[in-house]
């Protein structure tokens, strides 16, 4: 399957990526990391396409990971639709200190307008 | 998390437990803080176990025994803040606050045998009691949209929408002036 991965640097967006290169590896899927720009997140974008490199490395697979100008979520969007990803795969969402799960704005524009089905990883 | 807004003004003083009171199906409730005893433990883990899945919110209570007791251990812990309110010696509900930097983070559950019946409002008002005497200053909480009664339960009670533009509201309420002021850590009772 043609997988898009979207990651911003959040903890969870980091368990996204561990998962979706695990299950590449094990389903052959077509992956492609797409770092973009989360405000939230004070990580520095080239870091987190280092650490991108190195889980595809790891994993043994062949996947492309591309840094994203702009707003995340519309990008992601588009890119699922010029390129005919079957997939967006994202982080799913921050934990508050009472256990709480709330939806990042990202997650929540991409999953309001993608086509494609989009997976949030727990 | 310290972007969080609240409102300016303090919010009124709430009697702090433990209270009683006489539900609307007349059933006798207490309000008590959470006493760290292992038949307070075992009551909440019941109420959660027992608890409908359709009345989560936000992921949480989780389901499973053994989750509930590991994210009870988390949010019963010492510098967290904990009321019940009791029917005999079943858990009717659970209000909590949950350190998170300078604020603390609310929730409160009330079964479903005893929803509808006022229960609420007492925990609420028990735990914003509790958390004002031990010199809380902030408190923030999440809820859902569509969840129509504890949004209009939280506005009665003086919280403020503080964030609007994500899937959940979330709003923030002033318990105690600011750091500054110490005059918030002496032992007034209140007059009720």
């Amino acid at each position: 399957m043609k997988v898009l991965c979207g990651i911003g640097g959040s903890d969870d967006s980091f368990r996204a990526l561990d998962r979706t290169v695990e299950r590449a590896a094990v389903a052959n899927d077509d992956l492609t990391v797409a770092v973009v720009e989360n405000p939230d997140s004070s990580i520095d974008p080239n870091e987190i396409v280092r650490r991108a490199e190195s889980a595809v490395e790891e994993a043994g697979i062949d996947a492309e990971v591309r840094l994203v100008d702009g707003d995340p979520g519309s990008r992601l969007v588009e890119i699922a639709e010029t390129e005919e990803f079957e997939e967006i795969v994202l982080g799913g969402g921050h934990t508050s200190p009472m256990g709480k799960i709330t939806i990042g704005s990202i997650a929540e524009f991409v999953l309001l307008n993608a086509k494609t089905s989009v997976t949030l990883v727990r | 998390m310290s972007d969080r807004g609240y409102p300016e003004a303090v919010a009124d003083e709430f009697l702090a437990p433990p209270t009683e009171f006489t539900d609307r199906e007349g059933r006798t409730v207490e309000i008590r803080p959470y006493e760290g005893t292992e038949e307070g433990y075992e009551a909440l883990v019941e109420m959660y176990d027992d608890f409908d899945p359709s009345d989560r919110a936000q992921g949480i209570p989780p389901g499973g025994e053994e989750r509930i007791r590991e994210w009870l251990d988390a949010i019963l812990d010492d510098d967290c803040r904990n009321v019940i309110a009791w029917c005999g010696d079943e858990v009717a509900g659970h209000a909590t606050l949950v350190p998170d930097g300078d604020a603390y983070e609310l929730a409160i559950f009330v079964h479903q045998e005893y929803q509808r019946a006022g229960i609420g409002t007492h925990l609420i008002r028990g735990l914003l009691g509790h958390g004002q005497a031990e010199g809380v200053q902030k408190v923030w909480l999440t809820v859902e949209r569509w969840n129509r009664a504890a949004v209009s339960l939280y506005k009665k009670i003086g919280f403020e929408t503080s964030n609007a533009e994500s899937f959940e509201l979330e709003m923030g309420l002033r318990l105690n002036p600011d750091a500054d002021s110490e005059a918030a850590s002496d032992e007034n009772e209140g007059d009720e």
